[in-house]
């Protein structure tokens, strides 16, 4: 991607030449691989519900699995945009919802029982590792630092909030481009604008 | 050199990677001393900002020692010379400079093809900032190439620090020329949304331009304390009703002048239903940008008042109250910064001990350090306000 991206660049523009260590964390990659996951399986049962119904002996529920593949679309979509400490605990959420409806299948009568037991199973694991993302990253971004420092003595002006308030108005012009509207400005006194406008 | 990278959404690497040449005769070669992450970076790092491309180094606060110069700099600038590089690269002879609106230089964007289609005309190259400006590689790195560097440069005397005069490559500019835009009168109230960087310095502008009270808004305890050490009238957004609290400042007509230092990311409160909304429709790709901050100012403030726009914003937003803003009379002004056309001014009031803008920085750290700091900074972690990165 590097090589193609490169194109773009000018003979002179620098190069990479070896990557350092990303931004992104491990908790981070672990969000984006259960992000491109959700999106795949979304597809996948909003594309092949027939199949997916046939494959756990739950035939005539099409449409409920069509709307989790919508879901699962969303949960993806969202872990792997910024907001991925929502994405991935919606997921968890997901999780739920998916352990209780194979677990209503189930059943005894079921002759697909033993492929639902497997999926039951593999929706524990996928569950598993979502909470462990989902706690991973919101440790990871969890805003630090407290109240203990609230920068009160920053004030930016080493002589003083008094003598710094309109010391600006002493010696700058607004430029003409830039003045007010007269109609915001009409009400000011007129010294004051006729010093601003000189 | 080492130089911080993007790869993808929020993937920022230090990389070893090749030293810049100079190009073109009016280019510069400068060893960077010091650089800082701008805000307006996260919204590179979330991947906002189309047309960034794997490899691209970024940053565009950046000041250092020239190291070399091109032959067409013609003595305008000599090697040694401490200087920052505003983030607008400028040409210094087209109509758009010679009016001063540098930040809409038509000769400096070497990618004017793309930036005519998406934009309608032109703007000026900027550094480390996609493709649309230019694709020049950014500052934050062990050195930088400069194009356009006879005119592209402010001059700093050794007497002041890194600290003290880096910022006049972007954000003190930045909040000077939201301020002056306004064109203050000693009675007005001026409302700044948003205390980041850009905030800080838009509203000690506002207070040497002489407004009559400064009202910030923000929700962050540390960013809010630094406001009021400035004089500002504070409000937390998720405490109080902006738009309540605001009309009781000021005798229930609003404020004369509002400002928007947020941009395309406002923040998302379920307290505050458009933000969701903008949210859902971000990630659906409806809209790009999310402008919360902006209906609030129209709504809020006093009719035939002024709106002053340095946020950032990259394309599409919706729900945008255009029927009130007509109504009301608004003057809306916008756009990147003119950085040279303020700096003369700014850099003798840093001499004179008018303003001092180093309060802002929180936060120093080494160039390797880079990407952990852009974590830091987006998570708002360690009370983070300013990240200064010294290569």
């Amino acid at each position: 991607m590097l090589s193609i991206s490169n194109i773009a660049r000018s003979e002179g523009d620098p190069k990479v030449l070896r990557s350092g260590p990303s931004s992104r964390g491990g908790t981070d990659e672990l969000a984006r691989a259960l992000g491109w996951f959700s999106i795949g399986l979304g597809l996948a049962e909003l594309l092949a519900p027939r199949q997916i119904t046939r494959a756990l002996g739950m035939e005539g529920k099409e449409m409920l699995v069509r709307g989790y593949g919508l879901r699962e679309i969303g949960h993806g979509i969202l872990s792997l945009s910024p907001d991925k400490k929502a994405g991935l605990w919606s997921r968890v959420g997901g999780d739920a919802l998916d352990l209780a409806t194979l677990a209503s299948a189930y059943r005894p009568d079921n002759p697909k029982r033993g492929n639902v037991g497997i999926a039951l199973a593999a929706v524990a694991g996928i569950t598993l590792l979502d909470l462990v993302g989902a706690q991973g990253v919101t440790s990871r971004h969890r805003r630090t630092g407290g109240d203990h420092r609230r920068y009160r003595d920053r004030s930016g002006f080493p002589q003083g909030l008094q003598r710094a308030r309109g010391a600006a108005r002493q010696d700058f012009r607004v430029p003409p481009d830039m003045q007010a509207a007269p109609t915001a400005a009409a009400l000011s006194p007129s010294g004051d604008r006729a010093a601003s406008t000189a | 050199m080492k130089a911080l990278v993007w790869h993808g959404k929020e993937d920022i690497r230090c990389d070893s990677v090749t030293d810049p040449k100079i190009e073109e005769p009016r280019d510069a070669i400068v060893r960077v001393t010091s650089c800082a992450i701008c805000g307006s970076d996260l919204h590179l790092f979330h991947n906002f900002i189309p047309a960034m491309l794997p490899g691209d180094i970024v940053g565009h606060e950046m000041m250092g020692e020239v190291v070399e110069v091109g032959s067409g700099v013609e003595g305008r600038l000599r090697k040694g010379e401490r200087i920052v590089v505003p983030f607008t690269i400028i040409c210094g002879e087209c109509d758009q400079c010679r009016r001063g609106n540098f930040s809409v230089c038509e000769k400096t964007n070497r990618k004017k093809h793309l930036a005519d289609k998406a934009f309608g005309h032109t703007t000026a190259g900027l550094f480390g900032y996609t493709h649309l400006t230019g694709g020049y590689p950014g500052g934050q790195a062990q050195y930088v190439r400069v194009p356009f560097a006879d005119a592209t440069h402010i001059k700093v005397p050794d007497g002041l620090s890194d600290e003290q005069v880096l910022f006049l490559g972007d954000i003190l500019p930045t909040g000077w020329q939201a301020a002056v835009q306004c064109d203050i009168q000693p009675d007005d109230t001026v409302a700044v949304w948003g205390c980041g960087p850009v905030g800080q310095m838009t509203i000690r502008s506002a207070i040497l331009l002489g407004a009559k009270q400064v009202v910030a808004i923000d929700r962050l305890p540390e960013r809010l304390g630094m406001a009021e050490a400035a004089g500002a009238i504070t409000i937390n957004f998720d405490e109080e009703s902006v738009v309540e609290r605001l009309n009781e400042l000021t005798g229930g007509k609003g404020p004369e002048k509002c400002i928007d230092a947020v941009g395309l990311e406002s923040h998302v409160s379920p307290l505050q239903p458009d933000t969701v909304y903008d949210r859902a429709k971000q990630l659906l790709m409806l809209e790009s940008d999310r402008p919360h901050v902006l209906r609030e100012m129209i709504y809020v403030c006093r009719p035939a008042g002024v709106i002053s726009i340095p946020g950032v914003y990259g394309g599409l937003i919706d729900k945008f109250p255009m029927g009130l803003a007509m109504n009301k009379g608004l003057t809306f002004r916008m756009g990147q910064t003119h950085v040279n056309r303020w700096t003369d001014d700014l850099l003798r009031r840093i001499e004179d001990g008018q303003i001092d803008p180093s309060f802002v920085i929180t936060h120093t750290a080494r160039l390797e350090d880079g990407p952990e700091m852009y974590k830091l900074f987006r998570d708002k972690q360690d009370n983070c306000v300013k990240v200064v990165l010294k290569p």
